[in-house]
């Protein structure tokens, strides 16, 4: 097999992983704080990448620039979604947490499928068909400016919950939410402050993704399947354990296909998710319960 | 009698004249005033947009036929959500609700199923377009299929690649075939695999076959893996999404072989596949079963289907459009003839179709005793300013062919 075929799939397996794993990233910092499972991630994903269409279908706005407004707008939501719907839940059994947010997916489903219908739409940037040539390898560019996206994203994430109070505050949520109560911290409203980021982080990954992909109302369901098993494998809550489950998800997918079979290539992240289950169950980066 | 007594001589009354009538021949000939067809195509997923598509030849049917034949259509539309399960559940939803005859589903798997649930009812199920062979090999008697099975898509396929080759006077040596691996996907690379060896006359072999998942978001691997097979032209069975990934990561690749040929799969000349891809969607070549633009039939189709959908163009629904059709004019054929609604009726009236007038190209519609037509043949078009165009057979060309495409670099 020629090396240059085994590098240029090696490089696209590892840059598609850095985008998983900003989708992953806001799945892994919700649960982490709010201990709620997003259920309707991938599906906030669409909208955000039907967000992305519309803008630049509308003014074109490059998707890059159009992730600045659709984030602000993700917060919000995220926001008022975590105070008005979720923070009653939060004491509720899992399954009822569960439930509302699979009705949320719904919804979010059938909206899009209202307002767009079920065809698959796309931006059309200049450079979405452009790549640079070193040598025999090949980088395509929309492709690196998103990891460079999802690297910028979350240097700026992990900076937020490192050197700020407010990061700290929700740190301390995280880690003894009885303890953060009572030396006074506004629970409720740092857990809406985690989830609008969370979001933000997922409207970021959905307006990179749309670089690269096809959007549909149904592709949600995937990708909140895929979020899932990154945070698996990289530890639950754990904000570098999703950077890097991201990255081993793509680029075991990428070398799967490329080595074994591609038709079969989605298959190796569920068996990477079983091998971590086995031999450490908190995941790669996470801490032991 | 008292009250008690008279509504109890009211009820056994009318229990008595409902079995009557429901077990009375003349029941048979009430219905038989319409004729209710359940259709069953996959309006969402990710075969939405093609079932979409063919969703607008079920709609102009009752019209249309009505016009020919003088038969009322009541059309029950279900979505089949490409899934197999959803197509199952929703057959057997359809009948219950009381469809004479169902039809569709555009995709060999969801039409396995939806035959195993025909089978068991005893409804005539009409297929419009799926090629998997087994679906008419399992001696099914309520089952028929106006669509060249993937033995006979690939035959008619690989016979056209030829005469294209000689048209252009081009012999490619080499071929990478890359297909999807669903259903249909399978069926064509068996039939694919089992009719190249015996076509003496075409000048390539495959030097490597890569399948993939239709529903893949991501065919950087397999468009890698195809480019370095170093192939002459890439021989694609494919769905709609999964070529305009495929393409566009062709271009990414830089990766320009002689052409893009398809035996006989749906894909490159929707007109999802020339929106999204614009201008790089040109050349690719599909030799599919296709419309025959000369026959009067298929005028009286066009001038419907364009009165019904002012906006779109019925080259890029053509295929979709009269398969779904003609197995709806099947259905109400077989009914004119049966004067019944009755399954078994329908069913060997259906068998004895002989429909001389086709929008299809191909010889007059007539099934064998497995309930599978013959003789549907393929056209060979090439996308060309934005639209498929015939460019064989010579008899119904619209254009000449374009190959190896301009952009051709040596792999």
């Amino acid at each position: 097999m020629p090396l240059d075929l085994v590098i240029n799939v090696t490089i696209a397996g590892v840059l598609t992983g850095m985008v998983y794993g900003l989708m992953a990233l806001g799945l892994s910092v919700i649960f982490g704080v709010v201990r709620v499972v997003n259920f309707a991630h991938g599906e906030m994903m669409t909208v955000a990448m039907y967000a992305a269409v519309a803008m630049f279908s509308a003014w074109g706005i490059d998707p890059f620039l159009a992730a600045i407004p659709i984030a602000a707008a993700f917060f919000a939501f995220g926001y008022l979604m975590q105070a008005g719907l979720i923070n009653p839940f939060i004491t509720r059994p899992e399954h009822s947490q569960f439930i509302l947010m699979v009705a949320v997916a719904t919804i979010m489903v059938n909206g899009m499928l209202m307002a767009f219908g079920p065809d698959a739409r796309n931006v059309q940037i200049s450079y979405q068909l452009d790549s640079w040539e070193i040598g025999k390898i090949l980088l395509d560019k929309p492709r690196v400016y998103a990891a460079a996206m999802a690297l910028a994203t979350s240097a700026a994430l992990f900076s937020f919950f490192k050197f700020t109070l407010t990061g700290k505050a929700i740190r301390a949520c995280a880690d003894n939410h009885l303890g953060a109560r009572v030396v006074g911290l506004d629970v409720k409203h740092l857990y809406a402050l985690t989830f609008g980021l969370g979001s933000a982080c997922v409207a970021v990954a959905g307006c990179m993704m749309i670089l690269f992909l096809d959007v549909t109302p149904s592709i949600g369901p995937g990708y909140t399947l895929l979020a899932f098993i990154i945070v698996i494998v990289g530890g639950l809550g754990s904000l570098t354990g999703a950077l890097l489950g991201g990255v081993l998800i793509g680029l075991s997918e990428a070398l799967a296909g490329l080595l074994i079979q591609p038709s079969a290539k989605s298959m190796f992240g569920f068996a990477l998710l079983i091998l971590v289950l086995l031999f450490r169950p908190q995941g790669l980066m996470g801490k032991k319960p | 009698m008292n009250r008690r007594d008279f509504n109890k001589a009211v009820v056994a009354t009318t229990a008595a004249a409902g079995a009557a009538s429901a077990f009375s021949p003349l029941n048979v000939l009430a219905q038989s005033q319409k004729l209710k067809v359940g259709v069953l195509l996959p309006r969402s997923g990710f075969q939405g947009l093609i079932g979409q598509s063919c969703q607008k030849g079920a709609d102009l049917a009752p019209g249309v036929i009505k016009q020919l034949l003088g038969v009322d259509i009541e059309l029950m539309n279900a979505d089949t959500e490409t899934n197999v399960d959803t197509a199952r559940t929703r057959a057997e939803r359809l009948i219950q609700e009381g469809a004479n005859v169902l039809v569709g589903p555009f995709d060999s798997g969801a039409a396995s199923a939806i035959a195993q649930v025909a089978e068991q009812r005893g409804v005539p199920f009409v297929i419009n377009i799926a090629a998997a062979p087994p679906i008419t090999e399992q001696g099914y008697k309520f089952v028929f299929r106006n669509f060249p099975t993937a033995i006979d898509l690939t035959r008619n396929g690989l016979s056209l690649i030829g005469d294209l080759f000689r048209a252009t006077n081009v012999a490619p040596r080499t071929a990478v075939f890359m297909h999807v691996n669903d259903t249909f996907g399978q069926a064509m690379f068996r039939g694919i695999s089992a009719t190249l060896p015996h076509l003496t006359n075409l000048p390539f072999k495959i030097v490597d076959t890569i399948s993939y998942d239709p529903a893949a978001k991501d065919l950087t691997v397999e468009v890698s893996k195809a480019k370095a097979a170093n192939a002459d032209f890439l021989l694609l069975v494919c769905r709609l999404n999964d070529a305009i990934i495929l393409r566009r990561e062709m271009v990414k690749q830089r990766w320009f072989p002689m052409g893009v040929v398809s035996p006989g799969s749906p894909g490159m000349y929707e007109e999802q596949f020339s929106k999204a891809l614009g201008p790089i969607a040109n050349y690719c070549i599909s030799n599919a079963p296709w419309y025959n633009p000369k026959t009067h039939m298929t005028k009286v189709v066009k001038a419907a289907f364009e009165k019904q959908n002012p906006k779109e163009k019925f080259v890029f629904h053509g295929t979709n459009v009269v398969y779904t059709y003609e197995s709806i004019l099947i259905a109400a054929d077989a009914f004119k003839r049966a004067k019944s609604t009755d399954p078994k009726a329908l069913a060997d009236a259906i068998r004895q179709t002989n429909i001389v007038d086709r929008t299809v190209l191909g010889g007059p519609l007539k099934f064998n005793a497995k309930g599978q037509v013959e003789g549907n043949l393929s056209a060979c078009t090439q996308n060309l300013n934005g639209e498929p165009r015939v460019i064989l057979p010579v008899e119904a060309a619209e254009a000449k062919a374009v190959f190896p495409a301009p952009d051709y670099k040596k792999a």
